[in-house]
């Protein structure tokens, strides 16, 4: 794929989908420390969401680092919204924010029953 | 490939010369770092902007040369 396909591929897996994860790796066997801390994140809040292993395409490991001016995987996006890497994520939750986030932007999360 | 944390720590204080920095090595490796970094330009940034500047500040070794920096950033308390 060209810089532009691999630029069009990604932005219509973002706005496709309501949260996606470029990760090393896939959800179930993330073959990085900071991609498995993300989907782990998002498998105990029992969130639906779209990975992307970006070791099965370099162009899209590249990609996706250009898209949004952040250097490293992972990236996760919600609802079209870059929302960080390892380190912002892991932050957002503990703090809360993310959980707020998604039920702002309509996404079921478990973090509903578990305050309700 | 690796970096030292005074190379981390010199490239972040060029961009953010009142800076508060503490950087750990994590691993021995060089590769492997955290970093806090307290400065008044971040004030009202969100964190990915917050972060995006250090980025930027390490000139693109970021995700090359350095594999992998457990970031936090802030603003100084008021």
């Amino acid at each position: 794929m060209s810089d532009q396909d691999v630029k069009d591929w990604i932005s219509k897996q973002i706005s496709g989908n309501d949260i996606v994860l470029f990760m090393k790796g896939t959800k179930s066997t993330p073959q990085c420390g900071f991609s498995m801390q993300v989907a782990q994140i998002l498998n105990h809040l029992g969130v639906e969401y779209e990975d992307i292993n970006v070791l099965e395409d370099m162009g899209v490991r590249e990609g996706v680092k250009a898209f949004s001016n952040w250097p490293t995987i992972p990236q996760l996006y919600v609802k079209g919204e870059f929302v960080g890497g390892c380190d912002i994520v892991r932050e957002m939750f503990q703090a809360g924010e993310l959980q707020d986030m998604l039920k702002e932007k309509g996404i079921a999360s478990n973090a509903e029953t578990q305050t309700a | 490939m690796a970096m030292a944390a005074t190379d981390i720590e010199r490239l972040i204080l060029e961009r953010f010369p009142d800076a508060k920095i503490e950087i750990e090595d994590l691993a021995g490796d060089g590769d492997h770092y955290a970093a806090s970094v307290v400065a008044e330009e971040f004030r009202g940034k969100s964190r990915v902007q917050q972060h995006q500047m250090v980025y930027d500040a390490l000139k693109g070794n970021m995700g090359d040369v350095l594999h992998a920096l457990a970031l936090k950033t802030s603003a100084p308390q008021q």
